[in-house]
């Protein structure tokens, strides 16, 4: 999920870092040439498989659907690794580091019962319904102006996205390696640019697998020897409460009765209501980013059980991301052999020069030599192109089947449509790398773009949920319950911008933090947007049942693809993955 | 992936087993010549181990899902 829809502010952390940089021309690491062999071996194959994959992708459902041929691992796998970009690897290990273990939250409560969800009860709507997309789907089920409403926010704001985490990658590199900022971004938009545009989202989806086997070949080192340096985690817990008197940063929810006992503070209320149900679920069964690559699964089946994968993964990925935080707080020193203390945004300064978004490359550069530093490199890049190449394949199907289709030109041939989609992928990279230069030039907006995202994903679930489950549900009753929902999540921002004090009223507590603000902002918009959606329907009169066949819980008979042994049972996987969701809840309490 | 063609994972084990012999390769160098890099815990050689599982399990991918000629 991505940090920018609630996390820390990334964008002037980096921000920080730059002019640092600029003031002290330091960097973290210097690569050799093996190092820069590593890097280049893996440009050439994503461009080999772009090139590749442009023969299977000549038909609009092989370029935006990739065919619907994807077997339930590799749409899993591409599922899981289009959220996992480089700034979610670096910005969440930072959060461990700054709030401890309770940035697990993002990647446990705050994803695999959504995961499950999509997987094991909504997937069979999106798939039975075939549309191509999310917008789609409200089209079919609200009609036309809650998908056009839904399509444009999701187009714009997918491609500002691109652009700021663009900017942000270029900003890292310039920091870790001293690479040239127009250098970074050119070399990663062109590569992804390139494959994309030549094979479509199957190649997106290739990629996206590759670059998930890479991230863990190149960042799972660090917490293996982080941990025989610590001299395994009971030692790290020891360390931990020595060296940080007082503070819990092993434990997940000991510390969430009230907002002022936690380093976030945050309430458990928002964790599980506002993080748990409607920013999770908001974004993983609604955000078109991530439902697209399962809708391009070759059966109901594999559409089903890709998520349960996808969960599975999930849940491993704080060995990779926020353990390492926690390793920094032990492990890291400076030259002089004292603790090192990394520093928020605010903080840093030539006597505290890193700030908490640099403990994931710190690690790095502290166990990697040459060619497993090029490794680890060419992770984060890897973790930045699959983001990036998400939002690009999102937004042509998007831009093609949601706005250009209906509302420019309807009659076109398939051949049209697919050359409509290349098109928007190369205007797509070209706004993102935009929208780049103009964060570098007027910093400030960075963080903006990044609340603008969050605006749409609760109001939308409130409005996927209930036109799928509520046959109740009218047209009207949907666009205006989105578009409330969003003008709540909008007004409620802008208030707490111009008035701190107000966080007191958004979050139920005066101890609240801006982390809180984002939860319940979430929690009060899906409510709006669900009571408004729920009052408007009651005014107007009901679609008739026939008509929601494929759309609708009780109106739609979900095709049984027969028998199978246990081991393929969707539902036992999703038993498995569940247990372990609670086991590991209970170790970590 | 369904079909003719040249499967994922293929590819997926081409990367591996590049960079599993790059890395082992260097690691080994570093064992052999007694130099090694200005990293915490170099004597635990990890380039040796991790690139060697990289390149196992590289070179089985390839075996695995080589393309079919024909």
């Amino acid at each position: 999920m991505s940090l920018a829809m609630f996390g820390p502010s990334t964008g002037r952390a980096l921000t920080s870092s730059l002019a640092l940089f600029l003031e002290s021309q330091r960097q973290l690491a210097k690569l050799s040439v093996l190092d820069v062999i590593v890097i280049a071996v893996y440009f050439a194959m994503v461009i080999w498989i772009g090139f590749y994959l442009k023969q299977k992708a000549n038909t609009s459902e092989e370029f935006f659907m990739a065919g619907r041929e994807m077997t339930a691992w590799i749409a899993g796998l591409s599922f899981v690794s289009a959220n996992l970009g480089s700034l979610e690897l670096m910005g969440w290990a930072g959060s461990a580091y700054q709030y401890g273990i309770l940035a697990a939250h993002w990647y446990w409560i705050g994803a695999i019962p959504a995961m499950l969800f999509l997987g094991l009860v909504m997937m069979p709507f999106y798939y039975v319904s075939k549309t191509h997309s999310v917008p789609g789907y409200l089209k079919l089920r609200f009609g036309e102006s809650s998908r056009v409403l839904a399509a444009v926010s999701f187009g714009f704001m997918t491609i500002l996205m691109s652009g700021v985490n663009m900017f942000a990658m270029a900003v890292v590199m310039k920091v870790v390696l001293g690479w040239d900022i127009t250098f970074s971004i050119l070399m990663s938009s062109l590569a992804v640019a390139v494959y994309v545009t030549l094979g479509g989202l199957r190649s997106a989806i290739f990629n996206e697998v590759l670059q998930f086997v890479l991230i863990w070949g190149g960042a799972l080192l660090v917490p293996i020897l982080g941990l025989i340096e610590a001299g395994g985690w009971t030692k790290l817990q020891a360390n931990i409460l020595a060296n940080y008197h007082g503070l819990d940063y092993t434990h997940m929810w000991r510390g969430l009765a009230h907002f002022s006992s936690n380093p976030m503070g945050v309430h458990w209320t928002g964790i599980v209501f506002g993080l748990g149900f409607v920013i999770s679920f908001g974004y993983w069964t609604t955000d078109f980013l991530v439902v697209q690559r399962v809708l391009a699964a070759d059966s109901l089946r594999s559409a089903q059980m890709a998520p349960i994968i996808a969960a599975a993964f999930k849940m491993a990925v704080p060995f990779i991301v926020i353990l390492p935080g926690l390793l920094g707080l032990v492990i890291l020193h400076n030259p002089d052999g004292t603790l090192m203390h990394l520093v928020g945004e605010n903080q840093v300064n030539l006597q505290n020069p890193h700030s908490y978004n640099e403990v994931l490359p710190l690690m790095l550069v502290r166990y990697c030599g040459p060619g497993l530093l090029g490794l680890g490199i060419t992770a984060l890049i890897a973790g930045f192109m699959s983001g990036m190449a998400g939002n690009v394949s999102a937004f042509s199907a998007v831009w093609t089947y949601d706005i250009y289709q209906p509302l420019i030109n309807k009659t076109a041939s398939d051949k049209h449509y697919v050359a409509v989609g290349r098109w928007a992928t190369i205007l797509g990279v070209v706004v993102s790398i935009g929208t780049a230069y103009l964060v570098m030039h007027a910093q400030g907006i960075m963080d903006y773009v990044q609340a603008l995202f969050s605006f749409f994903i609760a109001p939308l679930l409130g409005t996927i949920l209930l036109g799928m489950f509520w046959k109740r549900a009218t047209s009207a009753g949907g666009f205006c319950g989105l578009l409330a929902g969003t003008a709540t999540s909008i007004s409620l921002y802008v208030w707490v911008k111009l008035d701190h004090a107000a966080l007191s009223v958004v979050a139920f507590s005066p101890d609240a933090k801006d982390m809180a603000e984002n939860l319940y902002r979430a929690l009060w918009s899906w409510v709006v947007c669900v009571l408004v959606t729920i009052v408007v329907s009651y005014f107007g009169k009901a679609r008739p049942l026939a008509e929601l066949n494929g759309l609708v819980y009780g109106a739609t008979v979900i095709p049984n693809e027969g028998p199978v042994p246990l081991i393929k049972n969707h539902w036992f996987w999703a038993a498995i993955v569940i247990v372990v969701f609670f086991v590991l809840n209970l170790i970590f309490f | 992936m369904h079909g003719s063609g040249i499967s994922i994972w293929f590819f997926i084990g081409v990367l591996l087993a590049i960079y599993g012999f790059l890395i082992c390769g260097y690691g080994l160098y570093e064992v052999a010549t007694g130099t090694h890099a200005n990293v915490e815990l170099w004597q635990l050689h990890a380039p040796v181990w991790w690139g060697g599982v990289m390149l196992a399990l590289g070179a089985f991918y390839c075996l695995r899902f080589k393309p079919s000629r024909g």
